[in-house]
């Protein structure tokens, strides 16, 4: 698919638009093991002052791990994903990730993401991925 | 303000004594790691990568890292786990006001994937509290963790550093926060007599521009006036939405939503022989040139705010 000696450095990601709902961050939240209310419960997370519940971090994080490794292609292994948290995502949101590569070296990729919602950027951060030869 | 902030420090500096540094553990994971619980966090996620499912031994993405020695619904550790518990302090933290609770940044590493059968434990470390800071959400401190996740073999597999903030929700003016997450939404233009006929044109998908009934020069930005020759009757015509790029900018920092990043802007000479200034998509910023040619699409950005945004001319 993508041979390290295919990928540049500017070569920029598709767009991945993630719809966020409410099912798809308690679907998150529980295969992440988090139990966090505010992850769950909406009264629970007006009383701590957000309108709606909101993705977990884990969550963002997966979905980060599956945007590289779709693009990366069967033979990628993840090697470090480094993200902050910016504008939440409410369920009625919609993310789009968006990526570009910033460093190629041998068979190691670093990648800049970075996904916005309708309040600016949910997430932003590097990846950092090897990809393999293949068997 | 500053008295109060540094009385408040005071309440959190035992804190910082008590806990930073002080590395905990075993947490031991629930269970080995299974292909049902794969299976759950791939179908959550929307990731289909052969190598988690496809094969006769299931491979646990690497994102998963922080879940396997999570508690469980019930808040409890597996047994065999230390009493300690590395959160502690955030219950502390809860007693003194800061009980809203977001992680706010995230960097994991990944030495080896685990396979099925593999089980976990980890160790935590308290890193930091920091000082007290007003946020967006509130006043509160970001506090950081330092996750060490071991096979059973003991070999390290994964490290994770996660900062949290601990703050005490703002109130709003009425006490409630909203009911619904608020929409970033441009600012809409003021439409008055004189520019009212431009804005519903774009509703109508007609890029208008006026002209003067009495000299035939055309201007934009609607006025009221013709500047060549003071006539006050003006008429418009429909703009073929063609033309030149005069000039253009790309806004990279900061990026402002609802608005792209980076952000390009173009001037540009319509054929009807008038400057516009408007967004431009569908090419990439540095390879924007003077004098490329362009078209408008019409398009409703929000509702009932039409723009003409260009596209390179093929």
């Amino acid at each position: 698919m993508n041979l390290p000696q295919q990928v540049k450095v500017g070569d920029e990601l598709p767009e991945l638009p993630i719809p966020i709902t409410a099912r798809q961050i308690v679907a998150g939240a529980i295969a992440s093991q988090d139990f966090e209310d505010v992850h769950h419960d909406k009264a629970a997370a007006n009383q701590k002052g957000t309108p709606d519940i909101f993705m977990n971090i884990l969550t963002t994080n997966g979905l980060v791990g599956r945007y590289l490794s779709d693009w990366a292609g069967p033979t990628v292994r993840i090697r470090r994903i480094s993200l902050k948290l910016g504008a939440p995502n409410y369920p009625g949101d919609t993310m789009v990730m968006s990526g570009q590569v910033t460093a190629v070296q041998d068979n190691e990729l670093e990648i800049a993401f970075k996904g916005k919602n309708g309040l600016g950027n949910h997430v932003t951060g590097t990846g950092y991925l090897t990809l393999e030869e293949s068997a | 303000m500053n008295t109060a902030l540094s009385d408040l420090e005071q309440a959190i500096e035992p804190l910082r004594k008590r806990y930073i540094g002080q590395r905990v553990g075993p947490y031991l994971a629930w269970n080995k790691v299974s292909r049902t619980q794969i299976w759950q966090w791939c179908a959550a996620m929307g990731d289909t990568h052969p190598e988690y499912l496809g094969g006769e031994t299931a491979i646990a993405p690497p994102t998963m890292l922080q879940s396997w020695t999570f508690r469980d619904v019930h808040g409890d550790y597996a047994p065999g786990s230390t009493d300690q518990n590395t959160y502690e302090v955030l219950g502390k933290l809860d007693e003194l006001g800061y009980f809203g609770s977001v992680a706010v940044s995230y960097d994991q590493q990944y030495l080896e994937y685990l396979h099925e059968g593999d089980h976990v434990h980890s160790f935590s470390t308290i890193s930091d509290i920091s000082a007290l800071k007003n946020t967006a959400l509130g006043t509160g401190c970001f506090v950081t963790e330092l996750a060490e996740y071991f096979r059973q073999d003991k070999t390290l597999i994964g490290t994770a550093t996660i900062t949290y903030l601990k703050y005490q929700p703002n109130q709003t003016s009425t006490g409630a926060p909203p009911s619904s997450p608020r929409k970033i939404e441009r600012i809409r233009p003021v439409e008055n007599t004189d520019s009212q006929h431009y804005w519903q044109g774009l509703r109508d998908g007609k890029l208008l521009i006026q002209q003067c009934s009495d000299c035939d020069v055309s201007r934009h930005p609607p006025q009221p006036m013709c500047e060549a020759c003071q006539s006050i009757n003006w008429h418009t015509v429909e703009s073929t939405r063609r033309g030149k790029i005069y000039s253009f900018t790309s806004i990279h920092h900061p990026e402002i939503p609802p608005f792209d990043s980076p952000n390009c802007i173009v001037l540009v000479d319509l054929d009807e022989g008038v400057r516009i200034a408007a967004q431009i998509t569908g090419v990439k910023y540095d390879e924007l040139k003077i004098g490329m040619p362009v078209r408008a699409n019409i398009v409703e950005v929000q509702k009932g705010l039409s723009l003409p945004i260009f596209e390179v001319e093929q």
